[in-house]
């Protein structure tokens, strides 16, 4: 009989479908008026802990976002598709920018503890930043287990089997709970959210709660030096016959 | 943008070549083969090509399905040939593969013979085009993105395609006013990107956007799934340029919104299908980029009495109205066998419970909180009215694009369900959906699906019957049943298609005799050699 209770930290970031555009001053993308939604490796963890209350081996199911307060209506999504509260770590919105995998590591940690989890799901990476580290941070400040990159997760007891996507193929690990699960693609695909859940969903509580509450400390030694757009890739040549392609590799000197 | 699409057109049929008239043509007609990949999307994309279909049936010659008989056209010679090349060096296309693509219509329904592609690149080399045509009496088959669903985009027999793939040129854009001014062959996504980026949307959007030029749009007056909101073409474009059939231009590219000087002659142009002048240039008023889209997608609940669960759609449609008001930017519906196919052929999954019909509605507006308060007023009334059995709501982009696909892909659904034969009728809303019970009963398994979706909010019903193949005699229990039906409650037997090849000759069922006359003097009028798209529009005066 689990009485489990799991974190699932979520992301609001710019919708995967915008086209990204780069400032003009080189400090970072547009974000004014761009749509954002929740990151798509979030939905599949919030996805995952809901089949998992449903299943009945998750008691509760808590939402947290850390930002502005726009974060709030990705926190909503993930209470819509049926987590119970959410928590909403208010950063303001000039202090967001500098929020980095190691500063939200260490509010998941503290909140890990205070809300007394057994279970923290998060998606493997964001499509913003795609750094990969949040999870695996996180399981570090605990000193709990991690199983990343998850395709599979059954719970088995006071366990967790966890079937990883590695570059070889699938990895199995046993984890022993509480543990830290970063979610891959094929875990499951996320539901839409329905009306009667969307209704439901405005009623449940988001408590916000700013990082300094938990002491934690969001300084970052890390500042972004510039960010600018790939450089344009220049047409191909095409030539017609083997002797032109030796002729012209010679040319630009690659042979 | 051309070649690859070419391509994969002619890995799916063989090789037929210049064919001349009479000949017999072996295999089945109608497009029966199921595509092997599921990948495909709507409409073919630059995105890689289908794999091919061993034996894919070749479509029939036009000229032997159909009872048609050849105008005294003159035919194509040498000297022609060095002519167009003289004119548009290069670009004078008797390929006979390439041919062999551009002679059938998307749906695969017809094929023509012709063995002349031109592609002019302006609207100078139009003229001269025309000119000569018209000097030598030349019939010419304008062709767009080839998206059209009546068979009106290829030629008949061996009329020349004048094709506008490469007058794809963005002339100007006024980010004040909107207004987009562009060659006739731009694509229709295409524009639409460009003026999304400087903060405007196109005024029309359909199913077909990646493929389908603006002119062509014109020259069918093609409505879409934006029309309950911004209103026909014929609202929408400020003017147009045309070459009349003698080659001269009509230059009637005006930006101006208000212009009460003299007839309107533009109105003659738009819908009229190529038949009383090509279009080269369109001037067209874009609406503000809107910058809260919410698209909901809800399953309504089985009704009793008539049409189980169309009542409620009907019900959903005014409280959808009311609440909405101004905010309504779409309202479309589609039945139970709709969703089937595009699960069973696309893969796609319906994103609620089971339900006789769902609809899709899309709310546009400027500010985000309002919407969402009118939105969520409009669910929860119709939450507590029993009106659905479930819904779901999106506003993330990746969202909306999967809610709308369900919709727009349906044809591609069906085109993989067999041969499918496709009516397009507009009818008094509360009988909207009572002739596909009807025919299912008429047909019985004859036919595999009859299914009915389509634009509820402007009265349009997409009637569309799946069948093994082509059969003569499924084809005369539908037609003129179909449009004796409609007909009969006057309504249209082409609400938002046109009539073309393939619908040429039901304009009586919805114009009177006089209209009809009125018709053939300005095609008289305009094209007295009637060298414009022959076999098309209007029909054969007996």
């Amino acid at each position: 009989m689990a009485e489990l209770r799991a974190l699932v930290a979520v992301k609001r970031v710019i919708d995967f479908a915008v086209k990204i555009r780069v400032k003009p001053d080189k400090t970072g993308v547009v974000t004014d008026g761009v749509k954002h939604s929740m990151n798509p490796f979030c939905e599949i963890a919030v996805e995952e802990a809901v089949r998992l209350k449903e299943k009945k081996l998750v008691k509760e199911v808590v939402a947290v976002s850390c930002g502005p307060t726009q974060c709030q209506e990705t926190i909503r999504t993930a209470l819509a598709m049926g987590a119970d509260r959410g928590i909403h770590v208010e950063v303001p919105a000039a202090e967001a920018d500098r929020l980095g995998p190691l500063q939200v590591a260490r509010v998941l940690a503290k909140l890990a503890e205070k809300e007394k989890v057994d279970l923290v799901l998060l998606g493997k990476q964001a499509i913003d930043d795609d750094c990969n580290q949040t999870g695996q941070m996180t399981a570090g400040l605990l000193d709990w287990p991690q199983g990343t990159f998850a395709s599979q997760l059954t719970v088995e007891g006071d366990k967790l089997k966890v079937e990883r996507e590695i570059d070889g193929g699938l990895e199995t690990l046993r984890l022993k709970l509480p543990a830290v699960v970063t979610t891959d693609l094929r875990l499951n695909e996320p539901r839409y959210a329905t009306l009667p859940n969307i209704m439901k969903a405005k009623k449940k509580k988001i408590e916000v709660i700013k990082a300094g509450d938990l002491g934690v400390d969001l300084t970052s030694k890390i500042s972004v030096v510039s960010v600018e757009d790939p450089p344009q890739r220049t047409a191909g040549v095409k030539v017609e016959t083997t002797e032109d392609l030796v002729a012209k590799l010679k040319e630009i000197g690659r042979i | 943008m051309l070649p690859w699409r070419v391509s994969r057109w002619a890995m799916q049929l063989s090789l037929q070549v210049a064919c001349p008239p009479g000949a017999l043509v072996a295999g089945k007609s109608g497009a029966g083969a199921r595509s092997p990949s599921m990948l495909v999307p709507w409409p073919p994309s630059l995105r890689g090509s289908s794999s091919l279909p061993t034996g894919a049936p070749e479509v029939a010659l036009t000229a032997e399905r159909y009872p048609v008989q050849r105008l005294p056209f003159s035919e194509v010679t040498e000297e022609d040939l060095a002519a167009f090349e003289h004119m548009l060096p290069g670009r004078v296309i008797t390929d006979p593969e390439v041919l062999a693509a551009v002679n059938v219509d998307w749906l695969r329904s017809v094929r023509g013979c012709s063995r002349v592609l031109l592609r002019p690149r302006t609207t100078e080399e139009v003229s001269r085009i025309l000119r000569h045509c018209h000097q030598r009496n030349l019939a010419v088959s304008p062709q767009g993105g080839n998206t059209g669903m009546v068979g009106g985009s290829v030629p008949v027999f061996d009329e020349i395609i004048l094709s506008t793939a490469l007058m794809n040129r963005i002339l100007s854009f006024h980010d004040v006013s909107g207004t987009l001014v562009c060659q006739a062959g731009c694509v229709l996504e295409q524009l639409g990107r460009h003026v999304e980026e400087r903060g405007f949307i196109m005024p029309l959007d359909l199913g077909a956007k990646g493929s389908c030029h603006i002119g062509g749009n014109v020259a069918t007056n093609a409505g879409g799934l934006r029309f309950l909101r911004y209103g026909s073409l014929r609202g929408t474009v400020l003017g147009l340029e045309v070459v009349l059939a003698d080659g001269s231009v009509l230059s009637g590219l005006s930006s101006l919104r208000k212009d009460n000087t003299g007839y309107d002659l533009k109105q003659l142009f738009i819908g009229s299908e190529g038949t009383l002048g090509v279009v080269t240039a369109v001037s067209i008023a874009c609406v503000p980029r809107p910058q809260a889209v919410n698209v909901a997608f809800l399953g309504l609940m089985p009704g009793h009495a008539g049409c189980p669960g169309f009542q409620e759609v009907l019900q959903t449609f005014r409280f959808c109205k009311a609440q909405l008001g101004e905010i309504l930017s779409a309202f479309e519906f589609l039945d139970a066998e709709c969703m089937q196919l595009v699960g069973r052929h696309l893969g796609l999954s319906c994103p609620v419970r089971g339900s006789p019909f769902y609809v899709l509605v899309e709310t546009a507006g400027s500010s985000v909180a309002h919407d969402s308060e009118k939105l969520t007023a409009f669910l929860e009334q119709a939450l507590s009215s029993g009106l659905l059995t479930d819904g779901t709501v999106a506003t993330e982009q990746r969202r909306v694009q999967a809610l709308w696909a369900l919709r727009e892909r349906i044809t591609e659904a069906l085109s993989r369900d067999g041969y499918v034969y496709k009516y397009d009728l507009s009818l008094p809303l509360e009988q909207l959906y009572h002739l596909v019970p009807d025919l299912r009963a008429r047909l019985g398994p004859r036919a595999r699906h009859v299914v009915g979706y389509g634009h509820l909010g402007d009265g349009n019903l997409h009637l569309n019957v799946t069948a093994e193949a082509y059969s003569a005699e499924l084809c005369a229990a539908l037609e003129p049943y179909v449009y004796e039906w409609t007909a009969a409650r006057r309504g249209s037997v082409s609400a938002e298609h046109g009539l073309g090849f393939r619908k040429k000759d039901v304009i009586g069922y919805s114009k009177p005799p006089a209209a009809l006359e009125l018709m053939r003097q300005l095609k008289g009028l305009l094209d007295p050699k009637g060298i414009l798209n022959p076999y098309k529009t209007l029909p054969t005066r007996a």
